[in-house]
């Protein structure tokens, strides 16, 4: 086997029958099929018996994936093709593997290499704060710099935000997270198989869906268990209601920071209508310790059911009414419109996903492009919208939050026959040897993405994680250019990207 | 204009009467712990086993709600045999040691610092630090200001600076590369200042208390005063903390 292979999305693949190339080879080939409008999934390095390897996912209309032995020093990728700069700065810091000619070689979560290399960044890790960090600084009489963060004016998670600005105008916005890196990856691999879920959903809250069923479908892959029907459905509903609660909640505070407060009122006490309907399902407000490998630790008996019928019927008029409210209010429209626009070249560089991809014009949906669970069997639309602007990004969450209303009710009215998972030590069921698995969903902010390899004993080798904010956040410094800084926080809002998610 | 008319008509009032009455909780959430001490010590320790955060301690019979998650594994294992999660949402404490319960909560309103209510009971003012948190403590704390629990009712608000603050509300199992900042957060606040921390991460690292990277616990680095437990907490059980100790 000499070039990428295809893999399948959510199954178990031999490690053996992923072609292992010559670097040179591997390099060539990824480079090909990136520009040739392929997309990054995984690109992370791993240590096997004693040797670093590389190992790549790719997307086309298909997943490819391919490894190579890693070097400890090479020319990087970036330079050549952008969708690899976050990638490879990430490996440097994970693994001290340094990327020669890499333009924006920066630490990405401050920590320490993990095979006690000499650091990349020259980081001194005995000091608590993230320093020694380069900022990007544009130079001239009237430039100013503008700091923001970590710790910022909302209840919202920290990180720092550097505005080279000319007047009211921002000419570069560099974002530096990793105040948040809780060593989610390091945590995965030691872990408890007890104590597996319990940390997938902890990745990013408010994800807790999407990255639960990444965990769940990369066991279900390498231990070879089946998922019934019925638990497929249950999930299918606990990822809508995810996407449901987070759209309505970013669409009333898109109407706050526009201070159009009655529907951001609105919006804000709906939303908590919607994590409660989680909580109907699984007693947590976030779904967490609803989705375990096998299934669902809860079932939707018919007096749930009935009472999430009733609550979707009692609330889908206000939805709709308060959504007609903000769409047709001129004076949104006024802030929305031509606000941070990202052209649709510049997101397919950057290699957006979501709703941020599919409001540049990038039609991407995962629960269409590799369905899982029950999305094979329901039809979704392309919400491809081209403007790319603030007013995109709200127009794309409207049209999700009507599609996901649809999909739930349309879902409720099924019959959902599945034995909850058991707890206990019942097993992780053991996981098969030398395999690989990855596995892909559509979290609300676009794909969500967990690359699992076992050893030859079929312990866990290398737990790669990926939110899809990892994408996401160099989109939003790309909406900043040339935007007014008093539109950063709808620009912010708009994206509402994660920043635990990105940190781990 | 009309829109607008209507949508306000449809909206209606929706501010709950907490604390005169409490709300209704969906039947499948899962609040204050009961244990019954009278079950086989094999199932309990067989519960201890399965706890994904090792929160239970065997040989007392208690659960520590600063670890647990709340996920229920220990409640369906035992069929309620053991443990039973009520619908009770009012589970802060203001002693650390509290949070080890069979069930048997000492009254927040009653041990909580007496002269914070003195200071704070007509106006608190509250600065949030995520650090490290999963944005589901924040979500829950979010939701406050939203028409349904509506907050600011109580002379509560949260404010954008620390030199505004009373209290600090942090969350997260505190990162190292967070610690700092929260430090130089809580200077920043006046003398006298209130510590509440909210979530099992804030309590004792909760799903991430293995890690290298995060605090076992933010009391090991300031002096907590409320100690509010949950996996997010229900933003009622945050209500509640905040009006017992500061108000009743």
């Amino acid at each position: 086997m000499t070039q990428f292979t295809t893999i399948p999305c959510g199954g178990r693949v031999q490690r053996a029958d992923i072609p292992h190339l010559s670097f040179d080879t591997f390099r060539t080939q990824a480079l090909d099929i990136v520009k040739n409008g392929g997309k990054v999934v995984h690109f992370f390095a791993y240590e096997d018996q004693g040797t670093m390897k590389l190992m790549a996912v790719l997307r086309t209309h298909e997943l490819l994936a391919a490894g190579c032995d890693a070097p400890e020093t090479y020319a990087c990728l970036t330079k050549a093709c952008e969708p690899f700069h976050l990638f490879e700065r990430e490996m440097a810091e994970q693994y001290g593997i340094r990327p020669e000619g890499h333009p924006w070689l920066k630490m990405v979560r401050y920590h320490k290499n993990i095979r006690s290399k000499p650091d990349v960044f020259n980081n001194d890790y005995t000091e608590d704060i993230p320093g020694n960090y380069d900022y990007y600084q544009v130079k001239g009489d009237e430039i100013h710099e503008v700091a923001v963060g970590p710790v910022h004016a909302g209840v919202i998670e920290p990180g720092h935000f550097r505005f080279n600005c000319i007047g009211e105008r921002v000419l570069h916005l560099e974002i530096q997270l990793g105040y948040q890196h809780r060593g989610v990856e390091s945590l995965l691999l030691t872990a408890k198989s007890k104590q597996l879920p319990m940390l997938a959903e902890n990745i990013a809250g408010d994800t807790t869906i999407g990255h639960g069923l990444c965990m769940a479908q990369a066991v279900e892959a390498l231990a070879s268990v089946q998922v019934d029907e019925g638990a497929k459905i249950i999930r299918t509903i606990a990822l809508e209601l995810e996407r449901l609660a987070n759209h309505i909640g970013d669409l009333g505070a898109l109407c706050m920071d526009v201070a159009f407060l009655a529907p951001a009122n609105y919006f804000g006490r709906i939303r908590g209508d919607f994590l409660n309907l989680s909580l109907l399902l699984c007693g947590n407000r976030f779904g967490k310790g609803l989705v375990r490998p096998g299934g669902v630790r809860f079932t939707l008996d018919d007096k749930i059911r009935k009472t999430l019928d009733e609550r979707i019927k009692e609330l889908k008029p206000q939805v709709e009414h308060v959504l007609e409210l903000i769409f047709s209010a001129s004076t949104v429209r006024a802030r929305f419109e031509g606000c941070g626009s990202v052209r649709a070249e510049d997101a397919d560089h950057l290699g957006l996903v979501g709703p941020a991809g599919r409001a540049s014009g990038l039609a991407y949906d995962a629960r269409r492009c590799f369905a899982t669970e029950h999305y094979p069997h329901l039809l979704i639309p392309e919400n491809a919208k081209t403007t790319g602007d603030v007013y995109a990004r709200a127009r794309v969450r409207y049209d999700e939050v009507r599609q996901s209303i649809e999909i739930i009710q349309f879902l409720i009215g099924k019959s959902v026959d599945t034995q909850p998972v058991e707890d206990g030590i019942q097993a992780l069921q053991a996981l098969a040897p030398s395999s690989f698995a990855v596995t892909l969903n559509e979290g609300w902010r676009g794909e969500v993405s967990h690359a699992v390899l076992t050893d030859d004993a079929g312990n866990l080798l290398r737990y790669k994680v990926k939110d899809p904010s990892f994408h996401n956040w160099n989109g939003l410094a790309m909406a900043l250019r040339d935007t007014g800084i008093s539109d950063f926080p709808l620009n912010n809002k708009s994206f509402n990207l994660s920043y635990c998610g990105f940190d781990l | 204009m009309l829109t607008i008319l209507k949508n306000r008509f449809e909206q209606g009032y929706r501010t709950c009467n907490y604390p005169k009455e409490k709300p209704a909780v969906f039947p499948r959430y899962r609040g204050k712990p009961v244990i019954q001490k009278t079950v086989d010590p094999e199932m309990v320790k067989a519960c201890a086993d399965a706890c994904p955060q090792d929160a239970i301690v065997v040989d007392k019979m208690k659960i520590d709600m600063g670890r647990c998650i709340f996920c229920g594994t220990c409640e369906r294992l035992s069929k309620g045999e053991f443990v039973t999660f009520t619908g009770d949402f009012e589970i802060s404490t203001a002693n650390k040691a509290d949070l080890l319960t069979d069930g048997d909560l000492p009254s927040l309103a009653q041990h909580a610092k007496q002269h914070f209510k003195k200071l704070f009971g007509r106006s608190l003012q509250l600065r949030q630090v995520s650090a490290a948190g999963c944005n589901a403590c924040e979500a829950d704390l979010n939701v406050l200001a939203t028409p349904f629990f509506d907050l600011a009712r109580f002379g509560i608000n949260f404010v954008a600076s620390p030199r505004h603050a009373d209290a600090i509300v942090v969350t997260g199992p505190v990162s190292r590369n967070m610690k700092t900042a929260l430090l130089q957060t809580y200077e920043a606040v006046p003398e006298p200042r209130v510590v509440i921390a909210v979530g099992s991460c804030t309590l004792t690292g909760g799903p991430f208390s293995h890690s290298a990277e995060v605090a076992k616990g933010l009391d090991t680095i300031l002096p907590v005063d409320l100690f509010i437990p949950g996996c997010p907490p229900h933003p009622l059980t945050n209500l509640h903390g905040l009006l017992a100790f500061f108000k009743a």
